[in-house]
């Protein structure tokens, strides 16, 4: 499904990813470990197209197609879907209402007609209801005077009714309670197919008891220094980063 | 050269003066001489006075523009209205008083089953006939010699409306006073006494609107009295044709506890201006609301002053403006806090969003306090669409051209949802959506 090959990526003149390889096949679940400033909130914004970097080698592919080339509404309507770090608000936007342009804009990319009205409340409401909202956000301005844990909850949301192939969560787990990271646990896991595919960027390993991964990256000053499995997590937790950040490749710590 | 016109009005201002309204009112006469010598000496401000430093009318001044002198010779005026366009105009629901260049129009306004009491007469008929109840406010909420406009306003106005609501009167529909301009180069001046007595709860609507694509010059001057506890809402619109000159003054005084609410949509006219000006009495409210839309090569000022003369008055103020192609929006909002207003609580705000490199904005926020047990503040931006704003809306599937669209259409529209007379707000989205027709694609935004 996606395929990230000797990624380079700069930021003006600093070089922030350096040489990122990944390849996520179809129903996989990633998580990308590291520490603040790693550059794994950059990397997921190079996947969904944010303007600013600057690709200097490497390349990524996405169902087969060059993803470099496509704006970020055309990654979007392909599938590929980002639940920010950092949500923004948009005032005077209504949370139904972005939902529903969004909806209509990846059924008219497909080729299908807009969603019907009915149908479309039906299917908000239930999600709503699954994430444990209340149905007023929805009539609410996106984002706007939402707390942390209601702006994480509200990009799940979206996920959960958009259906993306490719789910990147960018530290959705943090600034959640417990109670509010099951809620968005279930709602993620429920979204598990066969063919969509997730990857889950996060500074502790506390989400991936609930969202149990295939594969933990680790990810320290722009690479990834150390692949594994589920238990990499574990291991990760109880070491401490430094343990990881130690094993860079030519520099020293 | 600049000076032409303004000196032409004042020498045809002899043989014009026997045909306006009240020539047998002493005071008013003083009131319309007072006017002229302030006209005669300065004519139209210039950017020289600081409140006008971001204004240059010199436009006006290359033009000469004509009074339309008597009712009769406004029936061909009248007749040219097509009725399904006055339609569009005139709010259902509301008793309304149409000016037609600057005269009353009795055929064109609805004016039935005014409660026992209230009073909503044409300004020159008032003049006529209630010549007592006008004296103690006509020139009392703004003097002659405020500026150049109120100058000339005062010594050549035609006509206007006199509204009078007494004490404990709640008014269950709108009043709307509707101004028509019909014909190029028309000068349309027109003089408005609003008294609300105590405890009233009333809403005033003033829409300017042209059936012409020519240019004219509109003035109008409203003088507002709210009593002890009254309510006043006023909605200004103001969709003047695209080459009109408009230049329109509020000037309130409110008594102790009296709230005022006042919402200023700047739309229409190739230069306009707005003077919204109130004097707080004790524990009185005011909310100063407006937003401009400059697109091509408008100019849109809009001048606010909030007189806090007495304790415990509350006054907030939000004005924001979208300015596209070579537009220019204007921002002066003085609040003044007197010795003697301690406790009072006033917040400013204005938010200017520029759509295009060579739009522009001037805002200039002053406060003037004097008393030291106050909360003030205030705010200002003047900026581009958020570029991360922007972003996440594509990263949800929107295209960058309609995300842009969205954030604008967001941006004005928080002041139209302000509005509280659903037949009013669908009047003001659809103005919005004509000057930024992009944004109507998707007329169901909310
Ligand atoms: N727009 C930017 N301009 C300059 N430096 C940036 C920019 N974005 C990110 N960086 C830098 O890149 C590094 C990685 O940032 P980020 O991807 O946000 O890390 P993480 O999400 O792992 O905490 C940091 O050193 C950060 O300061
Ligand atoms: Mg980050």
């Amino acid at each position: 499904m996606l395929k990230i090959e000797n990624l380079h990526v700069s930021v003006g003149d600093k070089p922030i990813l350096k040489g990122i390889n990944l390849e996520i096949k179809a129903g996989e679940i990633h998580a990308i470990m590291g520490p603040n400033g790693s550059g794994k909130s950059t990397l997921s914004h190079v996947l969904s197209g944010k303007s600013g970097y600057e690709i200097t080698q490497g390349s990524v592919t996405y169902q087969a197609k060059d993803l470099t080339e496509m704006a970020p509404e055309i990654r979007a309507r392909e599938g590929i879907f980002l639940a920010f770090q950092y949500p923004v608000e948009i005032p005077g936007v209504s949370n139904i209402y972005l939902l529903k342009a969004a909806l209509n804009a990846i059924r008219k990319h497909h080729g299908q007609p807009e969603v019907d009205a009915m149908d479309f409340l039906t299917l908000v409401k239930h999600k709503v209801k699954l994430l444990e909202m209340d149905e007023k956000f929805l009539y609410r301005a996106v984002n706007e005077g939402f707390s942390g844990g209601e702006k994480k909850r509200n990009e799940i949301l979206q996920m959960a009714i958009l259906e993306p192939k490719l789910c990147i969560l960018d530290e959705t787990d943090s600034g959640l309670d417990i109670d509010a990271l099951k809620v968005v646990a279930d709602g993620v896991n429920s979204l598990r197919s066969p063919d969509r595919s997730f990857v889950m960027i996060t500074h502790y390993q506390r989400l991936l008891d609930y969202i149990k991964p295939d594969f933990v990256h680790v990810l320290a000053h722009g690479q990834i220094v150390k692949s594994g499995g589920p238990e990499l997590a574990l291991e990760l937790e109880e070491k401490g980063y430094s343990w990881v950040e130690g094993n860079q490749p030519g520099v020293a710590a | 050269m600049a000076l032409e016109s303004n000196s032409r009005y004042v020498a045809e201002y002899p043989a014009l003066a026997p045909e306006l309204p009240g020539q047998n009112l002493p005071w008013l006469q003083q009131l319309r001489k007072v006017g002229l010598s302030k006209f005669s000496a300065t004519g139209f401000p210039t950017p020289r006075e600081e409140e006008w430093r971001y204004t240059n009318v010199s436009a006006i001044e290359k033009k000469l523009f004509a009074p339309v002198l008597d009712f009769v010779s406004i029936q061909p005026d009248l007749q040219a209205i097509d009725p399904s366009w006055l339609k569009e105009h005139q709010l259902e629901e509301s008793w309304s008083v149409v000016l037609v260049n600057g005269h009353f129009s009795a055929e064109l306004s609805v004016l039935d089953d005014l409660p026992d009491g209230v009073k909503v007469v044409s300004m020159a008929a008032a003049l006529m006939a209630l010549p007592d109840w006008l004296q103690p406010y006509l020139g009392q909420a703004v003097q002659p010699g405020e500026h150049g406009f109120v100058a000339f306003n005062s010594a050549w106005f035609t006509d206007g409306v006199f509204i009078h609501v007494p004490t404990k009167q709640v008014l269950a529909k709108p009043i709307q006073i509707l101004n028509i301009a019909t014909q190029a180069d028309v000068l349309a001046t027109t003089r408005n006494v609003v008294v609300v007595d105590c405890s009233t709860e009333t809403t005033l609507i003033e829409t300017f609107v042209a059936a012409t694509d020519d240019a004219y010059l509109s003035t109008s001057v409203t003088e507002v009295f709210a009593g002890e506890n009254a309510t006043l809402t006023h909605y200004k619109l103001q969709a003047e044709s695209d080459k009109a000159f408009h230049f329109g003054g509020t000037y309130v005084k409110q008594a102790q506890y009296a709230r005022f609410t006042h919402h200023n949509f700047a739309f229409g006219g190739l230069l306009a201006r707005c003077d919204i000006h109130t004097d707080l009495g004790q524990a009185s409210e005011c909310d100063l609301n407006g937003l401009y839309l400059g697109v091509k090569r408008q100019h849109l000022d809009n001048h606010t002053r909030i007189n806090h003369l007495k304790p415990h008055a509350i006054s907030r103020e939000m004005y924001k403006g979208v300015l596209d192609d070579r537009a220019r929006g204007v921002f002066q909002g003085r609040v003044i806090v007197a010795e003697d207003a301690q406790k009072t609580d006033s917040q400013m705000n204005n938010r200017n969003l520029l759509l295009s490199n060579d739009a522009e904005a001037d805002t200039k926020p002053q406060l003037e306090i004097y008393a030291d047990d106050v909360k003030c503040g205030h705010g200002v931006t003047v900026g581009q669409l958020d570029e991360k704003s922007i972003f996440y809306l594509q990263s949800r599937c929107i295209d960058e051209e309609t995300a842009r669209n969205m954030l604008t259409f967001a941006f004005a529209n928080e002041m139209v949802d302000k509005i509280k007379i659903k037949s009013l707000h669908d009047k003001v989205l659809e103005q919005v959506l004509f000057r930024f027709p992009q944004e109507g694609v998707e007329k169901e935004w909310l």
